[in-house]
């Protein structure tokens, strides 16, 4: 492909909007209050209508006939660019909500770097989904130091998310040659550059919450460039999936 | 901002929004939170999802003081029976047009 740089790039965006958004669609009907249920619902609206519009690109770009329907319902894991993070399962509330809290705060940054893009498409999107995400972390943000700073049994299951989250951090801020070939074209935001806004932000908002934050720097990767998935995207797909692969070709 | 309430019931807060400017709140419904800015959140995400609202009003529901219905006869019926109380009682000029 002459711009496969481009294609996977819009394929990690989508498919990170895409998979966070149908793990935070799991909670629908399930959620511990009735207002938590709708804004989480919301969210994964929010999330489902940007992963149109990043996967509707990239489906542009292959030039192979392909919608972003296909690339969501017709792929399977290995060609998913989605970051580890957020492939695993929901957990608790206060899991889910922290996985938020950390994805939005990179997410805002990112989306801020991207409307700022050499490619006018991209910019749009970025521009558009900017907003959405920066009240996805103004939300998540507030409920983690409400959860945080809470009873001692919502802080022992948040101070548990972050240990469980922290090595999946990591793969957010790393970088192939795709990255390279995309920041020099202007395209996109070299991921590394974010990090020290995110570490600032981040680490203000786990402080308020009265949160340990892990020293360990070891970092899971291998979900941006497809290397390895975890074994959970393959049962996520198999139910997110499911009306394709049962019946290919249904539409409505 | 009110100090969250961390035990037992979120407090009932009654939410209304402004459609447009210029125009003023009304009271669309109400909701559960565990303090105002909370609770104007879960008022964007439950009564703004479709263009609703320029602007968000949220009151806590025991803040707000109500007429009893038992006054119901004291307090409205008197006014049933003073029909001049009403503007209907002037002629119109044609030219006014509808008014």
């Amino acid at each position: 492909m002459a711009n496969d740089a481009l294609f996977q790039t819009l394929l990690r965006l989508g498919d990170n909007t895409l998979v966070l958004g149908h793990r935070v669609s799991e909670w629908c009907g399930r959620a511990p209050v009735l207002e938590e249920d709708i804004a989480l619902a919301n969210t994964a609206l929010d999330l489902i209508g940007q992963t149109q519009m990043w996967l509707g690109y990239a489906a542009e770009v292959e030039g192979e006939g392909r919608s972003a329907d296909d690339l969501a319902f017709l792929r399977d894991v290995w060609d998913f660019r989605n970051i580890l993070m957020l492939e695993r399962p929901n957990g608790d509330f206060g899991y889910t909500i922290l996985r938020q809290f950390l994805f939005d705060a990179y997410h805002r940054l990112l989306l801020t770097g991207l409307a700022q893009s050499t490619d006018p498409r991209i910019a749009e999107i970025a521009a558009k989904s900017v907003k959405e995400a920066t009240y996805h972390l103004e939300r998540s943000a507030e409920t983690v130091v409400a959860l945080g700073d809470g009873t001692p049994v919502s802080h022992e299951k948040m101070q548990t998310a972050l240990d469980l989250l922290w090595p999946y951090v990591g793969e957010m801020f790393e970088a192939d040659s795709v990255d390279a070939e995309m920041a020099a074209q202007g395209v996109a935001p070299e991921p590394a550059s974010l990090r020290a806004d995110w570490d600032a932000s981040v680490r203000a908002t786990l402080t308020e919450a009265t949160l340990r934050i892990p020293e360990d720097t070891f970092a899971h990767n291998g979900g941006r460039t497809g290397a390895r998935h975890t074994e959970h995207l393959g049962h996520m797909l198999t139910e997110m999936q499911w009306l394709q692969r049962a019946y290919p070709g249904a539409n409505w | 901002m009110t100090q969250p309430k961390r035990t037992g019931e979120w407090p009932l807060f009654e939410v209304f929004i402004r459609g447009q400017h210029g125009l003023s709140h009304r009271h669309v419904g109400s909701l559960h939170a565990p303090d105002a800015e909370m609770a104007i959140k879960n008022a964007r995400d439950v009564y703004t999802r479709r263009n609703e609202g320029v602007s968000i009003w949220v009151v806590e529901a025991e803040a707000i003081h109500a007429s009893a219905p038992g006054d119901k006869e004291a307090l409205y019926d008197p006014a049933n029976d003073k029909v001049y109380r009403h503007p209907t009682f002037f002629d119109v000029p044609d030219e006014v047009g509808h008014m």
